[in-house]
């Protein structure tokens, strides 16, 4: 599903160019669970960036469903990040003073699903994400950390997308509540088999997935099955 | 994205600063509202001085004696002061053109009049019958001079509503009674109506008395001070001009137009001329006005640019899912017109009714016309989409990588 291909990133500041992505290569199948595992500096995040579309590798070829998606324009690239990719960001990004409805139903704005339908998807997602249902018509803004993160992961889901990535998804919260977020993922990932990259610099984290992929300065130092896989809490908050 | 899901995040989006999008729109509503009450005074100024040019009478050449200097002559005696015009003159424009209507000569001067106790100082203008249908002339009560006071050199006279007033007093008929003009008496036979013009040609403020009367005992001569001239229609006062030109100077033995001892003033030349003096000064109304709106539309981008840089999370957000640079662009600037335009309506109400206060209470005539309306709809919403696109645009460029880690 995802085929990454001796991706290099290069970025120049005036006369100095810096290499982050020496060459990266990889493959991921439909259904997955993996962790992109890293220390800071280590060029996760660019390669997040990359995966998910907000970037365009330096060299190297990216194929996101058979599809060569390395050399297209920015709207091009907002048109596939619209209908296969969802976002739950470490800050959650939610729109203040929003409610939550409201803000699962965005990415359907500007999918252009008509009014009508939106709610139903956005309460079928928020139902998979596990937020109670007396929260829906809540301002973002009033939620717990836990919940707000909840709220995302639905509206990650609402565009039924074939990848979630996550970025530090649970580097806001506390150890408790982070583990109840990734039990959500693994429960998206096995019941729904939904497609999903975390990223994160924990291996604490990283432990709760399926496959690991270790990478450091640039390169792909480890890639390999995760056995012994943590169990998230699948309890309810 | 639907044109509703435009609206309805613009309206979620002012209303999250309500105050300040409030003050924005403030900013606007005083600029269009000035703009709107500012026009509305130069117009009403213009519509003023048409409808009393207009009042004159209509159709109206006037044909004042006077020197229009010839080459090499320095010096000028004023306007009918000179002494070209006879009452023969109109009688040959009368008699020997077909476009006119109607010829009404004059003879007047300033004159001290008196009543029993009272005086007055005023324009007494010998005339004929014709006086009352060219220059839009009614009596309110008695009769206009007539052609049989003409013949007889009658010594009566018609006054107006101010000399009325300001020989006798308000509300005494002044049929019958009589007046002094110049120490000779003379009996009133009528008043006519109120006119209500003002300045350079208060019809209220004359006395009328057969021309006859005002050449053989006032002015002694006979000599005219203006004939004006009533043409059949509209369409033909330029042709009359040239015809009534051509005609006096050959009776004066002019072979040189330029050299001409009288001067034609066409009622549509006065007009057109006053227009330009009031349209310049609309015009200079409207633009220190619009200098509050260019003000007003300063704050409309100020304010956007500081909503961009604060939403710039959203946006990387909104990039991240799905929003092209097209649906970003489209939001912010949709924002800023919906300023304006909200402004731009309270200002039109606002400035209408600041216009109808002034009517009411300071009695400037003013005039608000639908077109500066639409005007000031469309002025608002240009200064909503120029002082908002530079905010919008940098909204849209934003690298969603870099807006998603802004702190």
């Amino acid at each position: 599903m995802i085929d990454c291909k001796n991706i290099v990133k290069t970025y120049s500041t005036g006369s100095i160019s810096t290499t982050i992505l020496k060459g990266v290569s990889f493959k991921i199948e439909e259904g997955e669970f993996v962790a992109i595992m890293g220390p800071s500096g280590s060029g996760k995040s660019t390669l997040m960036n990359i995966l998910g579309l907000l970037d365009a590798p330096t060299s190297g070829e990216y194929y996101l469903d058979g599809h060569d998606v390395s050399k297209l324009n920015d709207d091009e690239l907002a048109d596939i990040r619209k209908n296969k990719i969802g976002f739950v960001f470490q800050s959650f990004n939610l729109l203040k003073r929003t409610t939550v409805l409201r803000n699962v139903m965005l990415p359907l704005v500007y999918a252009g699903v008509k009014s009508k339908e939106r709610e139903k998807i956005a309460v079928a997602a928020l139902i998979h994400s596990g937020l109670e249902k007396q929260h829906y018509n809540h301002f973002s803004n009033q939620l717990s950390g836990g919940q707000m993160q909840r709220v995302a992961i639905a509206r990650a889901l609402v565009n039924n997308p074939s990848l979630i990535l996550a970025d530090e998804p649970t580097g806001n919260l506390d150890s408790k509540t982070g583990e109840i977020v990734l039990g959500t993922f693994q429960d998206l990932n096995e019941k729904q088999n939904r497609t999903i990259i975390l990223i994160t610099h924990e291996r604490e984290v990283a432990e709760y997935t399926n496959r690991i992929i270790t990478i450091r300065d640039g390169e792909i130092v480890e890639d390999k099955k995760n056995s012994r896989r943590k169990a998230g809490s699948v309890s309810r908050p | 994205m639907f044109f509703t899901d435009i609206i309805q995040e613009t309206y979620l989006a002012l209303m999250a600063n309500k105050a300040r999008s409030g003050l924005t729109i403030l900013g606007i509503v005083i600029g269009i509202g000035s703009v709107i009450a500012m026009v509305s005074i130069g117009q009403g100024v213009q519509s003023s001085i048409t409808s009393s040019i207009e009042s004159l009478g209509s159709n109206l050449i006037m044909v004042q004696p006077g020197t229009q200097r010839g080459i090499g002559s320095q010096v000028s005696s004023g306007r009918g002061s000179s002494q070209t015009l006879t009452l023969a003159d109109a009688e040959a424009v009368k008699q020997q053109i077909s476009l006119v209507g109607n010829v009404a000569p004059e003879a007047s001067s300033r004159y001290q009049i008196t009543a029993k106790g009272t005086n007055t100082n005023t324009q007494v203008v010998g005339t004929t019958t014709a006086y009352s249908i060219v220059r839009n002339v009614s009596v309110a009560s008695g009769v206009f001079i007539s052609d049989q006071n003409v013949n007889n050199s009658a010594k009566v006279a018609v006054i107006g509503p101010t000399v009325r007033v300001d020989l006798f007093g308000e509300g005494v008929d002044p049929l019958g009674k009589t007046i002094k003009i110049n120490k000779i008496e003379f009996k009133v036979i009528g008043m006519t109506k109120e006119k209500g013009g003002s300045g350079f040609s208060n019809q209220d403020d004359m006395i009328f008395i057969p021309i006859s009367t005002a050449q053989k005992f006032l002015t002694g001569n006979d000599y005219l001070s203006t004939m004006s001239i009533q043409a059949v229609d509209e369409k033909s006062m330029t042709e009359l001009q040239n015809q009534v030109s051509a005609l006096l100077l050959s009776r004066h033995g002019i072979t040189d137009p330029t050299k001409a001892d009288f001067s034609i003033m066409n009622q549509a030349d006065i007009v057109s001329s006053m227009s330009t003096v009031t349209q310049t000064l609309t015009l200079l109304l409207g633009a220190i006005a619009g200098i509050s709106l260019v003000v007003g539309g300063i704050g409309i981008m100020n304010m956007m640019l500081t909503t961009v840089t604060e939403r710039t999370r959203e946006i990387g957000l909104r990039k991240a899912i799905g929003a092209k640079k097209k649906d970003i662009t489209v939001q912010f600037l949709s924002e800023a017109v919906a300023l304006t335009f909200i402004g731009g309506v309270i200002g039109i109400i606002l400035g209408w009714l600041a216009s109808l206060a002034m009517t009411r209470f300071a009695g400037i005539t003013t005039t608000v016309s639908i077109p500066s309306v639409f005007l000031a709809i469309g002025v608002s919403g240009a200064i909503g989409i120029i002082f908002g696109y530079y905010p919008a645009w940098r909204a849209a460029k934003l690298n969603p990588i870099d807006a998603l880690r802004y702190e």
